[in-house]
């Protein structure tokens, strides 16, 4: 059974507790947060720090519950599985890390750390799973002799490439990258993008691709999301997000990426003040504390996530921007 | 530009002790800051920003890193001229936080947990310019509220903890300009910030920098930011300067295959759509930064570099003068 959308993701939440015996306030980190992607699809989901982007990653790797919502692969609803089951959809959904250095084992061998996945899951006999190694690296540009070395010889892009490559492995139905190129210097980033679209389009990968720079998430995503204090902001497919945005703050992101084109230099819209706590959230639309155009009906109520152009969503009341 | 220099580095070249050898993480760098002018120092991750900032301010690790040829030169608020990189540790502390303000990317790493914000920014005011507490904390709210934080008064009774990261870097950058420096140097100030609190504070920064008329040396990664808040740039690769000139130029005709390189990089708002549906690759720079423990004989850049001929292993090459302020250092600078 194969449905259009291989993630459906509806009404999901997460609220973090206090930590333990402090009387700290409950942590709103994402609220109401609604998508879907298509087999072969890449999302690419964007928002400043705090803004709720990994917790919905962990939710939709099944590596944390939400608090609310649902989640569904392929149609089943994931909240309703049995631990076995869930431990089979693990293989199925990988993550990569923000932070190759962190995330690679030091005492394994790459070959090791490729191969840890397809133990765990007893996937293929000993020499099978080597073969399936060496494949992955060689699909990452990593040369095989690689496979029994350790990650502290390779460089940050390097160690990135094998992350990759350890996702790959299992041949997952679902990638989930969060933050895969921030650690990366600018030369290299554009490696890793260009290898991670290279993949996508070869093996049809679906994936879910986290970022705090929107000019990062461009190239490789189809779809692009954008979050404020764990709500959704505006959704819509990538080139109509560039080219039009239509929420506020999409605006005043997009204008604050500073160019290095000394020519195109055009009136900065600056934000005033601070991201408000997520413990805290603004009341109504969670945003109009930083809003330049926000009216008083915008603390009101929250701003429903609207439809304007075909595929184009945004969650803001006002309408009569141009 | 050409108002005096506040600064002025001829031939710095900075060492590190790793195990019986030594690797220059900085080599041979001439750099001037003049008064209200701001210059950038720009390079990946590595390529010796940091340690050319510490070597001004006299911070090396101790028995570790040392400067081992050139000259640091700095005007004093006095008018005096002194050279930085022979004065002793108490004469370098009269300088550091009154003559220099000095700004990093982690202001946790500046800010002391257990002083209010207030003593900590009165405090190099008690002890350079030699007020009483009392006008120290009446000035140090005054910078409280020249950085653009609301109710100073307040703010300056709590502790780094209950601000948030960006009214954090605002409090450093009030701390670095406590005692009117002629000089302010930043190192990636707003690398850990957010992109719309980058907006503010490069913002607030450019601001001060005009009205007070301070040199600014600006460490940073970010080219975008560069073309924000230079006037003048150096390019870092490998702990060399390969490039300088001014923004305007080295930006829009750069002469140093890196410098192009990196610029056809960065990834661009609304071009990669355009990529993408032509089914282009995104520009790169092949390969990797080299370890300074193994440099390549000649050229730093060679072995990533497209233009590199048989002549550029033979001999590091030496900074051309390319017209117009622009250095570049490379052999083959006419034809980039
Ligand atoms: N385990 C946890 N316990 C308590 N609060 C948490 C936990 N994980 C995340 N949070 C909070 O939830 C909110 C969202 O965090 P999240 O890590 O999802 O943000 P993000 O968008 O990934 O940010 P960043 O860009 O910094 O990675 C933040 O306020 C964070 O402090
Ligand atoms: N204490 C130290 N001991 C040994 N080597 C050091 C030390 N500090 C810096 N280095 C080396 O000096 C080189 C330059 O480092 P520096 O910190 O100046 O880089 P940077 O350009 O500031 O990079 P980043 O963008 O990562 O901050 C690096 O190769 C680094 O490993
Ligand atoms: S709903 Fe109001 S506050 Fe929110 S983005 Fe729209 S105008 Fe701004
Ligand atoms: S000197 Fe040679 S290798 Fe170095 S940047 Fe110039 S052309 Fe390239
Ligand atoms: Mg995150
Ligand atoms: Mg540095």
């Amino acid at each position: 059974m194969s449905h259009e959308f291989f993630l459906e993701v509806s009404g999901l939440g997460k609220d973090f507790a206090p930590v333990a015996f402090t009387r700290g306030p409950v942590v709103r980190a994402v609220q109401d947060v609604s998508f879907r992607i298509r087999r072969g699809e890449v999302v690419g989901l964007v928002g400043e720090s705090g803004s709720g982007k990994t917790t919905i990653g962990r939710m939709v790797a099944q590596l944390i519950e939400p608090t609310s919502g649902s989640i569904r692969f392929d149609g089943v609803e994931t909240t309703s599985l049995t631990r076995r089951e869930l431990r089979r959809l693990h293989a199925r959904v990988q993550y990569i890390f923000q932070d190759p250095f962190a995330s690679l084992s030091p005492r394994m061998t790459i070959g090791e750390i490729l191969m840890e996945g397809l133990d765990i899951q007893r996937i293929g006999s000993k020499s099978e799973r080597v073969t399936k190694a060496t494949e992955s690296l060689a699909s990452v540009d990593l040369p095989p002799d690689a496979i029994c070395r350790y990650p502290h010889e390779f460089s940050g892009g390097q160690r990135q490439r094998i992350g990759i490559a350890r996702a790959l492995t299992l041949a997952p139905d679902l990638i989930v990258a969060d933050e895969p190129v921030s650690a990366l210097d600018v030369s290299i980033q554009a490696q890793i993008v260009n290898l991670l679209r290279d993949l996508q389009m070869r093996l049809g990968l679906t994936m879910l691709f986290i970022a705090h720079d929107l000019a990062v998430v461009e190239y490789v995503a189809d779809t692009v999301i954008v979050l404020y204090l764990g709500r959704i902001m505006e959704m819509a497919p990538s080139r109509a997000l560039y080219a039009s945005p239509q929420h506020p703050y999409t605006r005043a992101l997009l204008s604050a990426v500073p160019s290095p084109d000394p020519s195109r230099h055009t009136v900065r819209q600056i934000l005033k003040g601070d991201i408000p706590s997520p413990a805290n959230p603004p009341s109504g639309c969670v945003f109009r504390t930083r809003c330049p155009v926000a009216v008083e009906a915008c603390a009101n109520v929250v701003p429903p996530l609207r439809e304007g152009a075909k595929g184009h969503f945004k969650a803001c009341i006002r309408d009569d921007l141009d | 530009m050409n108002a005096e220099p506040i600064l002025e580095i001829s031939g710095l070249t900075t060492v590190f002790r790793i195990g019986d050898g030594e690797i220059a993480a900085v080599r041979d760098l001439s750099l001037a800051v003049a008064t209200g002018e701001t210059v950038a120092l720009v390079g990946e991750s590595g390529s010796g920003k940091s340690v050319t900032s510490l070597s001004i301010m006299g911070l090396l690790p101790r028995g570790v890193g040392r400067i081992a040829a050139g000259k640091v030169q700095l005007r004093r608020k006095s008018g005096e001229l002194v050279e930085l990189q022979s004065l002793g540790g108490e004469a370098l502390r009269r300088v550091r936080g009154n003559d220099i303000g000095m700004v990093f990317q982690e202001p946790l790493t500046s800010l002391n947990p257990v002083y209010t914000i207030g003593e900590q920014i009165a405090e190099p005011i008690r002890i350079h310019l030699g007020k009483s507490h009392r006008e120290a904390l009446a000035d140090a709210i005054q910078r409280l509220e020249d950085v653009g934080i609301p109710d100073p008064r307040r703010r300056a009774r709590q502790y780094p903890h209950e601000l948030s990261g960006g009214m954090r870097q605002r409090a450093t950058i009030a701390m670095a300009l406590a005692c009117n420096p002629t000089l302010l140097i930043a190192d990636e100030p707003t690398t850990a910030l957010d992109v719309t609190i980058q907006a503010q504070i490069l913002d607030l920064l450019g601001q001060l920098q005009k009205e007070r008329g301070m040199g600014m040396l600006f460490v940073t990664h970010n080219l975008g930011v560069v073309a924000e808040i230079a006037d003048r740039v150096a390019v870092m690769y490998a702990g060399s300067v390969v490039e300088t000139g001014s923004v305007a130029r080295v930006f829009s005709h750069p002469r140093h295959p890196y410098t192009k390189g990196l610029m056809r990089s960065v990834p661009r708002l609304g071009t990669a759509t355009l990529l993408k549906e032509a089914g282009t690759p995104l520009p790169t720079i092949a390969g990797s930064v080299p370890s300074l423990m193994n440099l390549p004989q000649g050229c730093p850049f060679a072995p990533r570099c497209p233009y590199r001929i048989e002549a550029c292993s033979e001999a590091y090459p030496k900074l051309a003068d390319a017209g117009e302020g622009q250095l570049s250092r490379c052999i083959r600078w006419q034809e980039i």
